[in-house]
């Protein structure tokens, strides 16, 4: 699925640009040596485990924490020097966002509103549809007091949407969040995404990020130790990711199964099925192979190339170089 | 370098948003009425005392502020003692509490700098504190018209004032401490407890501390003592040392402007008193030339702590 996207959406400008950039805490490298950029409209995933560094790399990205080194640039702004040029055009939702309880949830957001200079009429008109977008319209005049956790976490979706920011930066979004809650608020992400809004999602929940992000880096340690979409990292990490299966009655399947290009593997696990390594979703051609043979299709699945499968193989072979160089 | 933009952008906002906050809060209520009730049973002693007296004094109003009747303190002790007591109450939990309900990385992702926060903040805290005072100001006068029956004069009018202007200096000090050590301890407890320490050693402990380090510093002359004297320079040193207390610049303050016979604050030269009539009040210009070293001494106070936490937190990482 996201695959899919990735291939339609037209490679256009880059609007977030890092260079080498690292942070240093006293003796301790937080961030160290990070380069990479992000394209206008697309998702990007930061993923990697607590502690590696990304809230780092998001708050200087926001011009809200110095840069030891490096150089950072946000839609053309450098956000140590034009940090307000920088924060008019970005939405930033922090790891477990915090509102004031006293206060509700449609003053919560006109407060931030006013902080970006709308005006009056301007700030009613953007809160209300932000509130209906986000389905917290009903509870507008409830005291967060009484709000989930799940609910403030669209509030602070619904603040990115009033400031109509051109990048949205989420840390850690769906944390903490139960299934029904994670899964309403990956359906926000995207709907953000089609209104025209680049994403930028950190976060350690592998299967959360695989859903709607177009593009990944896995993060280790302030360093990026990979990037690309989900099918390139399988390829890259396990030399292929999908796999096909494939049920169908007929001869000669097999052979004309291995002629599709971009297979690099077919099996056959019994007389009527076979098993496909590819580096994309090939069922299309599989069925249209099977058919051209004359043979009888029964079931056609795939397996997409599971990033909780390249994390572990990626991390599993960084612990076991140092097992070797120990 | 130079940053782009106006630094007090979103200040208007922050301040208005604060200054709701602190009036809406209970806290504030609570304080508030901590301090009228006590202000008031002083003015209900003064009063007492007064009206035995009515006809004889030039200077009824002030009186109200500054005469004591046992048990109870005047009413400018009381208001020295509590006054830091409401702005550490508003201070203490100023920037730790954004800290500590996450939202502090929310609000600084809008288009404002640090500096309209904290400034935001901390006008409006003292506005909350100028109010308070100025109603307590008004109560005073309109209780003194009531129960005295005397129209105040226009100096004493300006006197009491002044007095007004010097009491917002003082609290302004003390919420500058308290917003300073909201932002070096993440714990509002924790910045709430070394608060009161502070208020406590210095308006309960250090009058009583100066006095004995003055000693070790200057040792009394035994030629003074024999002949029951204090020594000059042992009692030079102690007012010097009591005078690093905001509590005593206050008090030594109100003495000048709201006892117009004040000639001056400490020891006494001869040649001050070379043609002077004791017991005669001073104009109000003299009264203000008198305590206006204490005065710059609150308000410099009122800067320098506000500065310093400003400093840190410019330092401080946004992140919790």
């Amino acid at each position: 699925m996201s695959v899919q996207q990735s291939e339609q959406s037209v490679p256009s400008q880059t609007i977030i640009v890092a260079e080498a950039i690292t942070k240093r805490y006293g003796n301790t490298v937080a961030v160290d040596n990070l380069s990479f950029s992000i394209r206008k409209g697309e998702v990007f995933g930061l993923l990697g485990p607590n502690g590696a560094g990304k809230t780092t790399t998001i708050l200087m990205m926001l011009g809200l924490t110095d840069i030891s080194s490096g150089k950072v640039s946000v839609l053309g702004f450098d956000p140590m020097r034009e940090p307000l040029q920088v924060k008019r055009r970005v939405g930033y939702l922090p790891d477990s966002v915090g509102f004031y309880d006293h206060l509700t949830a449609a003053e919560n957001l006109s407060y931030t509103a006013k902080l970006m200079g709308l005006s009056l009429k301007e700030r009613a008109l953007r809160i209300a549809d932000a509130l209906m977008r986000v389905r917290l319209a009903e509870v507008a005049d409830k005291r967060l007091a009484t709000f989930s956790r799940g609910m403030r976490q669209r509030l602070g979706l619904a603040e990115i949407i009033v400031k109509r920011a051109e990048i949205a930066i989420l840390d850690e979004p769906t944390s903490g969040l139960d299934p029904q809650a994670t899964l309403e608020f990956l359906e926000l992400i995207s709907e953000l995404k089609r209104g025209g809004t680049s994403v930028l999602l950190s976060s350690h929940l592998l299967d959360q990020v695989q859903r709607v992000c177009d593009r990944v880096a896995l993060f280790e340690s302030g360093r990026i130790v990979m990037s690309g979409t989900v099918a390139e990292l399988a390829v890259q990490v396990l030399g292929a990711g999908f796999i096909v299966d494939v049920e169908a009655e007929g001869t000669g399947i097999a052979r004309r199964l291995s002629t599709i290009p971009g297979v690099t593997k077919v099996e056959t696990l019994a007389a009527d099925r076979y098993r496909m390594t590819a580096e994309r979703d090939v069922r299309p051609e599989a069925a249209a192979a099977v058919v051209a043979v004359g043979g009888a299709l029964r079931r056609l699945s795939v397996d997409e190339p599971s990033l909780q499968a390249i994390y572990a193989h990626t991390f599993q072979d960084e612990r076991e170089g140092v097992r070797h160089a120990a | 370098m130079r940053r782009e933009g106006s630094a007090f952008q979103g200040l208007g906002t922050v301040f208005v948003k604060e200054l709701s906050d602190n009036i809406s809060s209970v806290r504030m209520l609570v304080l508030e009425l901590l301090v009228v009730l006590t202000a008031l049973a002083a003015l209900y002693g003064a009063i007492d005392s007064l009206r035995q007296t009515t006809s004889e004094d030039p200077f009824l109003l002030l009186r109200l502020f500054t005469l004591a009747r046992d048990p109870l303190p005047s009413c400018v002790a009381m208001l020295g003692f509590l006054v830091p007591l409401m702005a550490i109450g508003l201070g203490f939990d100023a920037v730790n509490s954004e800290h500590n309900r996450r939202t502090l990385s929310r609000i600084l992702s809008q288009p404002i700098y640090r500096d309209a926060l904290l400034m935001g903040k901390f006008l409006a805290g003292l506005a909350t504190l100028t109010v308070s005072l100025a109603a307590l100001w008004l109560m005073v006068i309109g209780l003194g018209l009531i129960f005295l029956g005397v129209p105040p004069g226009g100096e004493e009018i300006a006197r009491s004032l002044v007095f007004l202007v010097i009491a917002i200096f003082y609290a302004g000090v003390w919420l500058s401490l308290a917003i300073m050590l909201s932002i070096v301890f993440r714990s509002s407890a924790t910045a709430a407890l070394v608060a009161l320490g502070v208020w406590l050693l210095l308006t309960v402990l250090w009058p009583m501390l100066a006095p004995a380090l003055a000693q070790a510093i200057s040792p009394p002359d035994p030629r003074y003592t024999a002949l029951g004297l204090e020594t000059p320079d042992t009692a030079l040193w102690a007012q010097f040392l009591l005078r690093i207390s905001p509590n005593d610049l206050f008090a030594e303050a109100m003495q000048a402007v709201l006892s117009p016979t004040t000639r001056t604050l400490g020891a006494v030269f001869l040649e001050q008193l070379r043609g002077a009539v004791i017991g005669a009040p001073l104009p109000l210009s003299e009264s203000v030339m008198i305590a206006w070293p204490q005065t710059v001494g609150l308000i410099a106070g009122t800067i320098v702590l506000f500065v310093a936490g400003y400093v840190l937190f410019q330092r401080q990482e946004v992140r919790a």
